[in-house]
Order: C-alpha cells, then structure tokens, then sequence
C-alpha cells in the first residue's frame, strides 16, 4: 500500500490555502502534518479522505504496484477522524462502538464482533466505562470513544485531524501506542497536529506559507 | 447489507430514546386535530366532509416538523462525515434514515388517523382505506423529505426553507391520498385509481429520492 499525491492545490472560499504540495507515504509509515492555524492541515486531510476536490493534482492509493484507478478517492480505505467525535449521546460506549464495527466493517473479519470491540474499549482504556451513556463522557472521555473506532474496523489508512484534542497524557500515550502499532502492522498514518504525538520515527511535513514540500 | 441493516435499527432505536422524535410529530397531529372541531363547530356532517383533507394536510405537517431530524443530528455530531466515506453507498444511506424515519414518524401517524378520524366524525367505513393509504403515502413522505432535509442541512434555521422546498411536492401525495378516501367515503370515483397513483408517487420517491439527496450531501461535505 502507498499513499501518493503530487502537486496538490487546495482553493478555499477563491483563496489558494497551498499549492505544488506532494506527500508519499508507504505501508508502515507515518506523517505528521505540521503548521500554523490555517495552514491547511484540515483541508489537505479531508481532501486526502475524498471530502473535498483538489483544484489540481492527483491523490492515488496504490495497492503492491497495480494502481486501484485513475483520481480515486481514498475514502473506503481510511479511517477519518476529524473536529467532531461522532458519538452518539442516546447510546451506551459499547453501543457506540458496535454501530461503527457493525457498520465500517463491510464483510466480517475472523475475529468477532465482541472481541474486536472489547479490544478496542481496552485499548483506550474504557472498558470500566462500557455501559455508561456516552452523553455522561468527559470530552476526553468522548474522544477516547472517537479514536476507538479507529480499532473496530480495519483499514490500512488512518487519517488523523488534531486527534490529542482534549486528551490527557495518559490517553495521548494510548493513542501514540494504536498509531504505533498500526504503522509497526504495515498501516499509514497521516495526522494534523501541534503537539508531540510520541510516534516513532515519523515523517514531518511542514504547512504554511506557500507550498508546503516534504 | 449488514450496514443498512444496522443503519436502519439504530435511527430507529436512537429516535425511541429520544423519545421527543417521536412525541413532536404526534403531538403535534393531536392537537391540530384535537383543536380543529372546537374551531369549526359541532357540525357533523360538515367535519365528516372535511375529515380526509384535514388528516391528511395535518398528517403532512406534523411529518415536515419531524423531517430535519434525518440528518441534522448525525451531521451535527460528525457521525454523517464518518458513514459517507464508510462502505455503504451514499444513496443506501439516505434510504436506510428515510426508513427508518418512516418507521418512526410515518407509521405511528397513520396508525393514530383513525383515533383522530373519531374526532371528526368520519365515516368508519374508511378507516382502513385511511390507514392503508397514509401507510404507503407517508413513505413518499419520509423520502422526499429526505431531499428537503439534505438540501437545508447545515443551514440552521432551515425550517421556513425546507417548507417552501418540500410542501409543493407532496401536493400529490395529498391530491391522491385525500382523493383515494374520498372515492370510498362518497364515490363515485374509483379508489383503485388514485390509489394506484399514489402507490406509483412513492415507489418513484423510493428510487429517485435517494439519488437526489445523496448529491445534495455531496456537496455539504465539499
């Protein structure tokens, strides 16, 4: 698997944001997005998602050499995590996260349902949380929930937009720790942010200004 | 299949713990209803010539209130951003919450009609036609809504918009659920007829509304 983008130009509201811009990352890289407000980190990740058009270039995933099509829109094959946590307040954390393993993940892995989502509530540290309504989560609490559906469905792309937003340090090493292990099992990870992330050896691509290069 | 499945159940188990999704729409046909004969007066005959048309105009209204919950939670709460990219088509998505927004509006509203027929004196004869017909008209209902939903969703106060955009389509959902009553409560005109267009109404909202939507929410997420 490769992610591969060349001379991307994004236009917001008839304003260029960047231009000329071209990342590559292969399985089992990570790239971390950096840059002040506004640079573009957002727009490059939902534009990279499929969200939205780039006024120029090409976004490719390549799967093992043979090009899966022309200008393809990675979406089926990333997981987006943005602003908003897509959580839903009526339901409990564990019904919150079987919609997402149920709905995500088309045809059924090996493993179960139940085991795949109690992985994930473990690996984010809600399991003692699993039968509380979601509407009584922390923010951060929230957002663990959030970043757990990273771990119901797999998918060989994360796409990851500020996802330390209201996180402690302690949640942040459990969120470095599934970035890891998912680049460390032949995943890519590409993720907006502004503070330390503890992802081993990372790729850095600075935003800002005028076209931004790797 | 299994995500359509799974989207359908859970709109419908979020609406029932909302609880108010449900209760706004039925409430409000109540009340209409309810407040209608004490407006118009105890004339019998009168408000059984009127009962068709005034529940199937309530019926409409109090399914226009419910018609923004489709999307505005899901979109406000990022869960919408997260389903379009996710496997299921964009179309079956919109099919899955227009079900399961029929189930949760459109279902129980025709179910009430009749309660709500006593009221106004209708002929009980027409009961069943009253509910058979809302069942299949509210269907068309909940799917061109789905267009007036997608359309004004993120607009905020949309309410007025949605209205204007949706209230001249479902002219005919009215024409012909209003008129299939009517053929069995005073004739001479056929039921089969209009009710067979009324059929062809929804069934065409079924399959076209989906795509129609679908493009509007394209275009929200650019």
């Amino acid at each position: 698997m490769r992610l591969f983008s060349e001379n991307l130009t994004c236009v917001r509201g008839g304003r260029e944001i960047f231009s000329g811009l071209s990342l590559d990352v292969q399985g089992g890289e990570c790239l971390l997005l950096l840059g002040p407000n506004g640079a573009g980190k957002t727009s490059l990740l939902r534009m990279l998602a499929g969200y939205l058009k780039p006024a120029s270039g090409t976004i490719r995933l390549e799967d093992g050499g043979e090009e899966t099509g022309e200008d393809i829109t990675v979406g089926e094959a990333c997981h987006f995590v943005g602003h908003l946590n897509g959580v839903k307040s009526q339901f409990t954390v564990r019904e919150n996260l079987a919609f997402w393993a149920c709905f995500l993940s088309g045809e059924k892995n090996g493993e179960s349902d139940a085991a795949v989502i109690e992985k994930a509530l473990g690996a984010f540290a809600l399991s003692s949380l699993c039968d509380i309504p979601a509407g009584y989560l922390s923010a951060g609490q929230k957002r663990r929930l959030c970043l757990a559906r990273l771990l119901v469905a797999a998918r060989p792309l994360w796409l990851l937009d500020e996802p330390t937003v209201s996180l402690d340090k302690k949640s942040q090493v459990l969120l470095a720790n599934a970035v890891n292990a998912h680049v460390a099992g032949g995943g890519m990870a590409v993720a907006a942010t502004h503070l330390e992330l503890g992802i081993e050896n990372a790729q850095t691509l600075e935003l800002g200004g005028r076209g931004g290069r790797q | 299949m299994s995500g359509f499945k799974s989207l359908v159940a859970r709109d419908i188990r979020l609406a029932l713990r909302e609880g108010g999704a449900i209760g706004t729409a039925l409430g409000f046909y109540l009340i209409v209803i309810a407040i209608l004969p004490l407006g118009l007066g105890p004339d019998l005959n009168l408000l059984a010539r009127i009962a068709p048309g005034v529940l199937w105009v309530a019926l409409l209204l109090s399914a226009l209130l419910s018609l923004d919950r489709i999307f505005l939670n899901d979109f406000e709460d990022g869960s919408l951003e997260v389903m379009i990219i996710g496997p299921l088509p964009l179309e079956l998505i919109v099919a899955a919450k227009s079900i399961a927004h029929w189930i949760t509006t459109g279902v129980p509203l025709a179910l009430i009609a009749p309660v709500l027929g006593l009221l106004l004196n209708l002929d009980i004869n027409a009961f069943g036609v009253l509910v058979l017909t809302m069942l299949v008209g509210t269907l068309g209902v909940s799917f061109i809504g789905a267009i007036g939903a997608a359309l004004t969703l993120g607009l905020g106060r949309g309410g007025l918009l949605l209205s204007l955009i949706i209230l001249p389509l479902y002219v005919p959902i009215l024409i012909f659920g209003v008129g299939s009553v009517m053929a069995v409560i005073v004739g001479p005109s056929s039921f089969t007829a209009s009710f067979m267009i009324l059929c062809a109404i929804s069934l065409a909202a079924i399959v076209l509304a989906p795509w129609a939507a679908g493009a509007a929410l394209r275009m929200k997420f650019q």
